[in-house]
């Protein structure tokens, strides 16, 4: 070959890759709405778009603490960074008020904003992408129904080289599969009915499957549970340890009351789930519950039954049993029964035959905020009633006594690091 | 059972039975300080409100051999020279108490928000004293009587 080819050979080469960076990376701006515009007012439509965007969660990441619902602005803290989820009422300067729905499809499935810019994947367009055009449709209705909020949000705050925004084109090639999910026909409809609301609104995956170094979740490790805002999100497979398996019907109870007879309560992040599953078709929570169930099918992981008292601890202090006895067991009590505030025997508890301790650690010093006015789980937090190394023996205690799992090695870690989240993480 | 404990600035030397006896027990029992009350006994009322080394504390959830040497204050405390503190006054002059039964445990949990909050807002307020329930329905009188103290 000789200099001259290879030289424009060399070009060629690089006009391409450029062209295709540029294709990669650029997304046109979708024109902004008129002011006139019509927005929808199909009433059974907007319903609808509220059903579908409780259980897709969004209100629990777009809604700043004490603020107006989805007006945004709530801290998402991740491993790059902090990044500020954004305002989706209809405020056309600080909000999505100018947005198509052409746009706000845009966004859902392909992760783009308004303007062209790539959307980091905090917002979890990788599930997002398989929800139906219809379903966007009523969600884009549902929103634009609400009272615009004037809310501006700050800038993100991301590490570098992961504040520069076009390297999510990047991150979307490895990533993002927009094929849209096609229905199993070996499976009942309404299995197929819990996968479509799982994969694509839910984002179970989200918290309960683990994630790469580039944050993105492993696909060959689904649902081998995750992280949740410094919660230990369990796993939905077979290689959860627990007293009891799950039954759909059980799980569909849990997910809408927060609550179940033989596997207790749901805390942090999950119990803003339930709370937003209670309020929502019993129908389709018990297709969530379908399909979750489904994916543990078949676990022999099954923690060995110990009396609903637990047995006697070896090698625990008399100062930690005293402790337990005084602060836990009026509610924790060691008949079987389900105590005060819904309180079950600890033998029961996931959180405490889990691999790590934060549930337990979280638990104990934030406590359950009671999330349903009909009542409900509910437990005080003991962060300012006891000291680290009290809460610390009392985790262990806890351990020893209500599992057959050796003593956790993170406790002291976790307790830091609540310490340092407060009560809000 | 030897129990030492450093209450309202005094220390008391006691004999507890069973070592999980709660702090109020000992409190109204062993040491007549009836301003802690036994309210729910599961730490959902706040009844049973005192300062534990500053911090608003359930009594009844706490066993007694785990306070070791920490401060405690019970409403008892607050008197200043032997007559009503700030706080307590203001609860006074607004009326704010009907049955007076939860009023101990919304002083001592209103009190640990003055002392690193002077002048809190009324959402400061609200969500501070979201622990503590009043079931004749005095909330707004105790707004009234927490502003007045920080005013």
């Amino acid at each position: 070959m000789s200099l001259r080819r290879l030289g424009s050979f060399v070009v060629a080469a690089g006009i391409l890759i450029i062209l295709v960076a540029i294709w990669l990376v650029w997304h046109p701006a979708i024109a902004p709405t008129a002011e006139s515009a019509a927005i929808p007012s199909d009433r059974t439509q907007i319903a609808r778009g509220a059903d579908l965007a409780t259980i897709g969660n969004c209100s629990d990441c777009h809604t700043a603490a004490g603020r107006p619902p989805y007006a945004g602005g709530r801290a998402i803290p991740t491993p790059f960074g902090t990044i500020y989820a954004s305002n989706l009422t209809p405020d056309r300067e600080t909000g999505i008020g100018a947005w198509s729905e052409e746009a706000f499809r845009r966004a859902m499935h392909q992760g783009v904003d308004r303007e062209g810019r790539n959307l980091y994947p905090a917002f979890p367009y990788d599930h997002f992408t398989f929800v139906t055009d219809e379903d966007v449709r009523s969600i884009y209705a549902f929103l634009m129904s609400r009272p615009a909020v004037a809310n501006r949000i700050p800038a993100n705050e991301l590490d570098f080289p992961f504040n520069i925004r076009p390297i999510v084109a990047g991150w979307k090639l490895l990533f993002l599969r927009q094929t849209p999910l096609q229905p199993d026909p070996s499976k009942g409809e309404e299995w197929n009915r819990g996968r479509y609301l799982v994969e694509g609104l839910g984002h179970c995956g989200s918290c309960h499957t683990p994630r790469n170094v580039l944050g993105a979740e492993k696909k060959d490790n689904l649902y081998a549970g995750g992280v949740a805002d410094g919660w230990n999100a369990p796993p939905l497979d077979a290689s959860l340890v627990k007293a009891h398996q799950w039954s759909a019907d059980q799980l569909a109870a849990y997910l809408s009351t927060g609550w179940h007879r033989q596997h207790g309560a749901a805390a942090g992040p999950m119990a803003d789930v339930a709370n937003n599953l209670g309020r929502v078709s019993p129908a389709e929570v018990h297709a969530i519950a379908t399909y979750v169930a489904s994916l543990s099918a078949g676990a022999k992981a099954v923690a060995p039954t110990l009396p609903a008292g637990g047995k006697v601890p070896a090698g625990q202090p008399a100062a930690v049993a005293a402790l337990y006895d005084g602060a836990c067991a009026r509610c924790h009590n060691s008949r079987g029964d389900v105590g005060p505030s819904q309180a079950l025997s600890l033998s029961l508890s996931t959180a405490v035959q889990g691999a790590g301790s934060a549930n337990v650690v979280r638990t104990v010093m934030h406590g359950i905020q009671s999330y349903r006015t009909e009542g409900g789980p509910y437990m005080p937090g003991f962060d300012r009633m006891l000291s680290d190394a009290q809460i610390a023996a009392l985790v262990q205690y806890v351990r020893a006594r209500y599992s057959d799992q050796p003593q956790w090695t993170d406790v002291a870690a976790e307790i830091a690091k609540a310490r340092q989240e407060g009560t809000q993480p | 059972m030897k129990v030492s404990l450093n209450v309202n600035g005094k220390s008391a030397e006691l004999d507890v039975a069973d070592p999980s006896t709660p702090l109020l027990y000992v409190l109204r029992n062993d040491l007549g300080l009836h301003g802690p009350r036994f309210g729910c006994g599961l730490g959902q009322c706040g009844a049973c409100m005192v300062h534990v080394d500053g911090e608003p504390t359930f009594s009844c959830l706490l066993p007694v051999t785990a306070v070791a040497d920490r401060k405690i204050t019970t409403l008892e405390g607050l008197l200043v020279d032997g007559k009503p503190g700030k706080l307590q006054q203001a609860f006074i002059d607004e009326e704010a108490a009907q049955c007076g039964y939860c009023i101990s445990g919304m002083v001592m949990q209103a009190q640990a928000l003055l002392n690193r909050n002077a002048h809190p807002t009324d959402d400061e307020i609200r969500s501070h004293m979201a622990p503590n329930l009043c079931r004749c329905g005095t909330h707004v009188a105790i707004m009234r009587a927490i502003k007045r103290a920080a005013a």
